[in-house]
């Protein structure tokens, strides 16, 4: 009976300690598995250089950045990308004046005047919105939206950078929204009970202590918006309307750096010139989220709203 | 405010006029709050009516173009005539492919981060990974399949280089969506686990994983949605104009919903002719991903009335 006893108690001693290798085999899995967010993140990165860097031997990288031609097939090429640099920026930036009043407005509705019924229904519509496949919106660009603005405005074509600006739009404000709503909703109420109780209104209370004290979730919702639109290629490509040009007015056709990268991959033959030019785009296009990102996580750690006692 | 609330609290019980001047400015006070409160809700009907009237004329114009044999033939006449059946299945296989590589390596990450890592510089380093991953524009995406998995891994513009640059794209939403999973159970299944002498793995494995269960399917339910609507990244890797039969192998090229959309609506010989096509396949892609989202979302909503009883 006492070896008995004895030999389970080894018996335990020899399970736990296998076990225990196991738990460490386990750590040590999931450990390296933790990891491919980051190892992906890395070959893309490599990857991107390898197959981009190249162009920088037929042309500066100031030449590249700022040249104003691109006709990458003419004899000879010129590899400028600056008319489709600025044709991003122009896009992002009128996407994002229109978006912000509309996905922050509705941010505070949601937050703050909704009754929960119609923040139930609400809610979901918006997500519904982000659900949208980019290609689908590009095609509704296309056929529906250019038609109409080409006989409103009367001009020659439709599919220009407005138009694209619109589609951007619809597409980053449930970005703006939900991630704004988020951040509303967080403000303490204490803040809010004691702004009501020395006397000021609902308007007041949300214009002069709610929205500055969720400013930081504010500008982080509106920056990764916008990340989120000057990324965005299918819209671009098929309703921005293609030309190289540095727009003059908002009803140019133009042609955002993620459509040039879509539009030309086909038919670069593969290690020409061309296909480097396309990967140093990306590189730039890279960058550019890259920044945004960088920015957004800066302002939400560093002005981050824990309680009633940071303000 | 501190100053206009002074003023009223003097204002009280001193004089008449000044009650009523008081009066007077509460009044337009409220004016400009019902102001803002009707542009408030003018945003959101903007919104809705905007996602009314894209939705209205999907269905409008695409309900003509889908039958039976619209979805269950191949394209015929040069694709001005005929079915889409390989679109479906390109995008139903590259959907199941991609979350067959995406959900273990998200969910196995998720758990990592939320259940065994210590908070340090080594988690901090994944996150900012994760983040900036979710940040990369799906068309780069495209540029690293086409550079890695077409090219360097031999691969070809195939199915599995598709589904390798879809799970890479997904992996940021499974992981966040697994955590977020992960962080609703509560603390006390796992001490009680604990408690009774289970091991760590043991604990997650038959404990928290069962809990987070339903969340976790519903976060894969959502990333499958997005996979199968993005044509960025497909477009380099995976997808061509046309095949003549449904995909063999996992290195066939393949056709997509999302790519056919686009091709047939830019690059078709006879785009005005092939209208109705297109409408119907953009149609049926959009109750494809709204309805996975559709049914996310009300599944999310049941698994929350369940928790807060």
């Amino acid at each position: 009976m006492f070896s008995g006893s004895r030999k389970s108690r080894e018996d335990i001693l020899i399970t736990s300690s296998r076990s225990k290798r196991k738990e460490k085999v386990i750590h040590g899995v999931l450990f390296i598995v933790a990891f491919s967010s980051i190892i992906i993140l890395f070959a893309i990165s490599i990857f991107l250089f390898k197959e981009g860097v190249p162009i920088f031997k037929e042309v500066s990288i100031k030449d590249f950045v700022f040249g104003h031609y691109w006709y990458p097939t003419s004899d000879p090429p010129d590899f400028g990308i600056f008319p489709l640099i600025m044709a991003s920026v122009d896009v992002t930036a009128l996407a994002t004046i229109i978006a912000v009043p509309l996905g922050l407005l509705t941010a505070i509705y949601l937050a703050e005047c909704a009754s929960p019924s119609v923040r139930q229904v609400v809610k979901p519509l918006v997500e519904l919105i982000a659900a949208f496949p980019s290609v689908v919106i590009g095609f509704f660009g296309m056929v529906v939206v250019a038609p109409f603005l080409q006989n409103t405005f009367n001009i020659p074509t439709g599919l220009n950078l407005f138009n694209a600006a619109l589609m951007l739009s619809f597409m980053s404000v449930p970005t703006i929204c939900s991630l704004s709503e988020d951040a509303i909703y967080a403000v303490p109420k204490e803040l809010k009970e004691a702004s009501l109780a020395l006397g000021a209104t609902h308007w007041e209370t949300i214009i002069r202590v709610t929205l500055p004290a969720s400013i930081s979730g504010i500008s982080t919702a509106v920056i990764l918006g916008m990340s989120r639109a000057i990324g965005e290629t299918m819209v671009v490509l098929m309703v921005a309307g293609g030309a190289a040009l540095i727009p003059s007015s908002i009803f140019d056709p133009v042609r955002p750096m993620p459509a040039s990268i879509a539009a030309e991959m086909a038919e670069a033959p593969y290690g020409s010139n061309h296909y480097h030019a396309l990967f140093a785009i990306g590189i730039v296009l890279f960058l550019m989220t890259f920044v945004f990102n960088f920015i957004a996580d800066r302002i939400s750690k560093r002005y981050r709203q824990v309680g009633a006692a940071t303000l | 405010m501190a100053e206009l609330s002074m003023g009223r609290i003097r204002g009280l019980g001193r004089f008449d006029t000044e009650s009523k001047k008081a009066d007077k400015t509460l009044r337009k006070r409220m004016m400009k709050q019902k102001v803002a409160f009707f542009f408030f809700k003018t945003a959101v009907l903007i919104n809705g009516i905007s996602l009314f009237i894209v939705l209205y004329f999907l269905i409008v114009n695409g309900w003509q173009a889908i039958n039976w044999t619209f979805l269950t033939s191949m394209p015929t006449d040069s694709m001005t005539k005929g079915g889409i059946l390989p679109c479906i299945t390109g995008t139903v296989l590259l959907g199941i492919g991609s979350m067959i590589i995406a959900l273990p390596l998200g969910i196995l990450s998720a758990i990592y981060l939320n259940e065994y890592a210590k908070p340090g510089t080594i988690v901090n380093i994944i996150r900012l990974g994760i983040n900036n991953l979710a940040g990369v524009p799906s068309v780069i995406f495209g540029l690293f399949g086409l550079a890695f998995f077409v090219v360097v891994m031999h691969m070809g513009v195939s199915l599995i280089a598709g589904c390798f640059t879809l799970a890479a794209m997904s992996l940021p939403l499974v992981i966040a969506s697994t955590e977020e999973a992960l962080r609703s159970v509560p603390d006390t299944y796992r001490e009680a686990s604990l408690a009774l002498g289970a091991t760590k793995w043991q604990t997650t494995y038959k404990v928290v994983i069962p809990a987070a269960l339903p969340s976790i399917l519903t976060g894969a339910i959502l990333a499958l949605s997005r996979v199968a609507g993005e044509t960025a990244p497909i477009m380099f890797t995976a997808a061509v104009f046309y095949t003549p039969s449904l995909p063999k192998s996992v290195f066939d090229e393949i056709m997509a919903l999302p790519y056919h959309v686009y091709v047939l609506a830019t690059a078709g010989t006879e785009i005005e002719k092939t209208r109705h096509l297109q409408y119907g396949t953009a149609l049926v892609l959009i109750v494809l991903v709204l309805g996975l989202n559709l049914f996310a979302i009300c599944f999310r909503a049941r698994i929350q009335k369940r928790n807060m009883r």
